[in-house]
């Protein structure tokens, strides 16, 4: 198993236990549920856990791109990672505190938390779209 | 990859880049009011996020990784997987006009395509869930 596909299952775990616990939070009797945590639970489970469970799977098991570079643009899968990461941490900080407090750099950071994820799922999409062909 | 499958993961990654565009729009939107109008989105970003890149990559997969038949076509009869690929793709297509649109019963027979596309998936692949050299 290739080193980046190692840290995205693993970052995928992690994200799997904090949103089950967050759901545990959720569910708690006698609590006013905080402003975006909802949403929050369930990209952490959606996105941060199924798929970046995905993307690692699919660096590693997908048909070779070339015998030269076998999974693709290497620093291509590595920004993948780093900005998935970087924008649902974003997300998970930012949208319950601008829930509770709004502030334009809550504001600010859910913008780029919206860039980093969506640049992510582009980056996978230039990286992986010519591994899916016919043996 | 069968060729097949194929279709079904690059359909899936269309929708991915679909549902992570209306997904970016969704949240920005939530840090800078762009427009009121795109809360309308959501369920399109449910649609292909979860139905068309999620569920059609799993199944474009599993067509590819199933235990094959040692005699005859090694995937069964392949017609009804795709059928499966033009009704789940149809589906979401009438879920997005309806949302965008506003066409009465566009979103149900989306749904029922939608339905009928995974059916014949399961009954198409039926058999392939079996051990392995049987």
């Amino acid at each position: 198993m290739p080193p980046l596909t190692r840290w995205f299952l693993k970052a995928a775990l992690v994200y799997f236990v904090v949103a089950l616990c967050t759901g545990i939070l959720l569910a708690l009797p006698n609590t006013n549920p905080i402003a975006g945590l909802f949403p929050v639970y369930l990209h952490m489970l959606t996105f941060g856990w199924l798929t970046q469970l995905i993307f690692g799977i699919a660096l590693w098991m997908f048909p070779k791109y070339s015998p030269a570079k076998p999974r693709g643009y290497e620093w291509l899968g590595w920004a993948t990672f780093i900005l998935l990461n970087t924008g649902l941490i974003l997300r998970v900080i930012f949208e319950p505190l601008n829930g509770a407090a709004p502030s334009s750099l809550g504001n600010w950071m859910l913008v780029a938390a919206a860039l980093f994820q969506w640049l992510a799922g582009v980056a996978f999409v230039a990286n992986t779209w010519k591994r899916v062909r016919e043996k | 990859m069968p060729r097949l499958s194929v279709f079904f993961v690059r359909a899936s990654l269309i929708h991915l880049l679909l549902g992570f565009t209306l997904g970016g729009l969704l949240l920005a939107n939530k840090g800078i009011m762009i427009s009121p109008v795109i809360w309308v989105l959501l369920p399109l970003h449910i649609e292909f996020a979860f139905i068309g890149w999620m569920v059609q990559l799993a199944m474009g997969i599993a067509f590819w990784i199933l235990p094959r038949f040692s005699s005859g076509a090694p995937r069964g009869d392949e017609h009804l997987s795709w059928l499966t690929l033009v009704l789940v793709n149809a589906g979401v297509f009438f879920v997005v006009l309806d949302t965008l649109f506003d066409l009465q019963g566009f979103t149900l027979a989306g749904r029922a395509m939608e339905t009928l596309g995974f059916i014949t998936f399961a009954i198409g692949n039926w058999k392939r869930i079996k051990p392995l050299n049987t």
